[in-house]
């Protein structure tokens, strides 16, 4: 036979193969090393500590109870991050936004600095920072260490192995869940962690779903509109749990947005073959407590504090000056909230919202901030508010500003988290997307698709909400 | 030094190394530069295995494998001599398989297939048998010519597992050397498997996979036969007829190009010559 003769016989041979000969061959295999090792092995059962792990497995992997305690699990950490943040945000409120910004104010005031100086850097600039140090560092330093711990034990992969199945069935890889995993932290992570799969099409599918697991940036946001709008419905007994129950609700709707974009993705422009590959579930261990509190202290609440930080130095600023230069006679905060307040009517948001959002593309963390300086200074004036200044409000008076001043109803807080879930990534994660894949087509694809998904999924929130006559 | 009247009864690590009568002295380490190699040894096994361990011990090399799985995309080379053969060695990117599409396993099953090593050793982890021996399965699919490093012993024994390394061997007709390579257990044992079978070749029947479907394993045997006769003296046939049923375009191109034929006119040469000339003509 020549070699175009073998190459016609095995498509030939191939036409008449079952559908699952890739899988049967892989079987085959694993099939031999199971005898193999069955026969060569023993156990010596007074030290059988592999069985504990099977035990684990059994119930943290099973089809459905898998999937129970994820659940359970993640709760258990929101709930936790939520109660356990609530004293020591409160202390550092105190310390630096009522303490430490009047103190401030009152030293650049007797050194004879001029108003626009101390409004810039103080009311603006200082504010920002302290926000985002106050609302952010202690629901970082308890989650991050918890998630950790998690990671540590072993249970991210079992996580991964959970949604592997989801994920094989919308047409991706099964390692995407192993990015998603790591776009929890920070999604410019994420991308960069889409490298370990190989195969280009279902790379990029990770790439461009990598935005609907939530970030550092966005868990403040989330957590809080749980907390003041979602929670507050429910007796105060019950108050935390359900304002937990609310974040994992949103995750949860993040990840099957990511399966269905996924599944579309791959019906239509990525059109191709599911990768096989295997999954190793590394052994169980009993966590490092110390490391890994420290290391996650120091490597990531940090690291992503001072990104914040810096972020919203800058953010600060600039609110300051948008809602302290008037044009005629109006700020251009005005203008421009003015001018997006029909969009927002039809996201069931307000235009308030919108150009938090637009002021706040370099770094998610500082929406919150932003929203709610913004609407004070333009609404009515219910706390004194300067202009510019990002005033520090207790959870109640957070509520207050929101409804009274803004006009915020349940159906803004429930859109106001769907919209943070689902809206464009970062700027940094932007530029990391561009870096990563070397086209400005899907970098752009990576921005605007979320965006259209957040308006789209919003706007029938809303105009759900407003026919059911709520809202 | 250790004297030559201790040396009976003493385990085969530690001071006994640098004993003139020990095998491991006869061990030179060449760091990466192999000079003029007779034989080309390929070390391959799943991602923490120790494999970088068994490299190092035997290069004298302090080479550190991340343990980001996908980025490895360079090979490690180095070399030794041993008992007056210089021995090149390769090390593989760490894999589960050679089945899938990643990048890793490609370079990984190119080298088995296409740079013909006159030694494969497989590291495996002891203490995850199972899994380790779904790559040990593969790569005898290749080539006969392999050895089995069965590394972590002394985790494996921690655990409570007791492998009987003799039936292991006589199950995979392979030479399997039980290890600890991080206490440099083994090594010299190992040292005399990979020259053994890299003078000798394969002097066992290795053990092949049956393909469980019988669709499947008569396409196999159908595509390997006519293999056979196309480019005889192959040691895979079955696997790239199973590559080929796949449709792997590496393979199809493999087969179009004479890649094959010239395979096959080395492998048939080499039953003949068992020392490899490739180093001593570079």
């Amino acid at each position: 036979m020549t070699s175009a003769e073998i190459l016609d016989h095995a498509a030939r041979l191939r036409a008449d193969l079952p559908s699952d000969f890739q899988d049967s061959v892989i079987e085959s295999i694993y099939t031999d090393a199971a005898r193999i090792t069955s026969t060569s092995i023993s156990h010596d059962t007074e030290r059988a500590r592999l069985t504990v792990d099977r035990v684990l497995d059994k119930v943290l992997t099973h089809p459905v109870g898998g999937f129970a305690a994820m659940g359970l699990l993640f709760f258990a950490v929101f709930w936790f991050t939520i109660t356990g943040a609530a004293v020591p945000s409160g202390l550092l409120y105190t310390l630096l936004v009522d303490n430490g910004h009047a103190w401030l104010r009152d030293a650049f005031v007797a050194f004879g600095s001029p108003a626009w100086l101390t409004g810039l850097l103080i009311d603006g600039t200082y504010l920002g920072m302290a926000w985002v140090v106050a609302v952010m560092l202690p629901p970082m330093a308890i989650f991050f260490p918890i998630f950790t711990l998690l990671e540590d034990f072993g249970y991210l992969p079992r996580v991964a192995f959970n949604l592997d199945r989801l994920f094989a069935r919308a047409g991706a890889h099964g390692k995407q869940s192993l990015s998603m995993m790591m776009g929890y932290g920070c999604n410019a992570a994420g991308v960069v962690a889409t490298r370990i799969i190989d195969s280009p099409r279902e790379r990029l599918i990770a790439i461009l779903t990598n935005n609907f697991s939530i970030c550092n940036g966005r868990w403040p946001t989330l957590i809080l509109m749980g907390t003041i709008f979602i929670g507050a419905q429910a007796p105060p007994a019950l108050a935390s749990l359900v304002a937990a129950a609310s974040v994992v609700t949103v995750a949860l709707i993040g990840v099957l947005t990511a399966l269905i974009v996924s599944w579309g993705l791959s019906k239509t422009v990525l059109r191709g073959e599911t990768s096989v590959y295997s999954l190793e579930l590394p052994p169980y261990r009993p966590p490092q407590l110390w490391r890994t509190l420290y290391t996650s202290i120091i490597d990531r609440t940090l690291v992503v504090l001072r990104r914040a930080v810096v972020m919203a130095a800058p953010a600060g600023a600039v609110i300051w000056l948008i809602s302290n230069i008037d044009l005629g006679g109006t700020s251009i905060a005005a203008h421009m909230t003015n001018g997006l307040d029909p969009l927002g009517w039809v996201l069931g948001l307000n235009g308030v919202i919108l150009l938090a959002y637009i002021v706040a593309i370099p770094a998610n963390e500082i929406i919150i901030p932003t929203i709610l300086m913004l609407t004070m200074t333009l609404g009515p004036n219910l706390f004194d508010a300067q202009n510019g200044v990002m005033l520090e409000l207790g959870q109640t008076q957070t509520h207050a500003v929101l409804t009274q001043a803004g006009g915020w109803t349940l159906l803004t807080a429930i859109n106001l988290m769907l919209f943070s879930l689902l809206h464009n990534p970062c700027s940094t994660t932007i530029l990391t997307i561009r870096n990563e894949t070397n086209s400005l087509k899907w970098t752009t694809v990576a921005a605007l698709m979320p965006l259209a998904l957040a308006f789209a999924v919003t706007a029938a929130t809303a105009t759900a909400a407003r026919l059911a006559g709520g809202g | 030094m250790t004297s030559s009247a201790e040396l009976p009864q003493a385990p085969a690590h530690g001071a006994c190394a640098s004993c003139a009568v020990y095998n491991a002295a006869n061990l030179k380490k060449l760091g990466i530069k192999p000079g003029n190699y007779d034989y080309v040894v390929a070390v391959a096994g799943n991602p923490n295995t120790g494999k970088s361990t068994v490299f190092n011990a035997l290069t004298g090399l302090r080479q550190h494998v991340g343990n980001w799985p996908g980025k490895t995309v360079s090979r490690a080379e180095g070399g030794f001599r041993y008992h007056d053969h210089g021995y090149k060695l390769v090390d593989l990117p760490g894999t589960y398989s050679l089945l899938s599409t990643s990048n890793d396993e490609d370079i990984a099953r190119d080298f088995l297939l296409f740079g013909q090593p006159d030694v494969t050793v497989v590291v495996a982890d002891a203490t995850r048998l199972e899994r380790n021996l779904n790559l040990v399965l593969q790569v005898l699919e290749i080539t006969e010519r392999v050895v089995v490093a069965l590394n972590l012993m002394d985790e494996a024994e921690r655990h409570g597992i007791d492998i009987d390394v003799r039936h292991l061997a006589r199950e995979l007709g392979v030479p399997v050397v039980p290890m600890a390579a991080r206490k440099g257990d083994g090594i010299p044992a190992l040292l005399e498997a990979i020259e053994q079978v890299a003078q000798d070749g394969a002097t066992a029947k290795r053990h092949r996979v049956a393909q469980r479907h019988p669709r499947i394993e008569r396409a196999v045997r159908d595509l390997a036969r006519q293999l056979e006769r196309a480019f005889p003296g192959l040691p895979n046939t079955r696997w790239i007829a199973l590559r080929l049923l796949e449709g792997d375009p590496g393979t199809e191109r493999a087969v179009r190009d004479g890649t094959l034929s010239d395979l096959s006119r080395a492998w048939s040469a080499r039953k003949t010559a068992p020392t490899n000339l490739a180093g001593t003509l570079e």
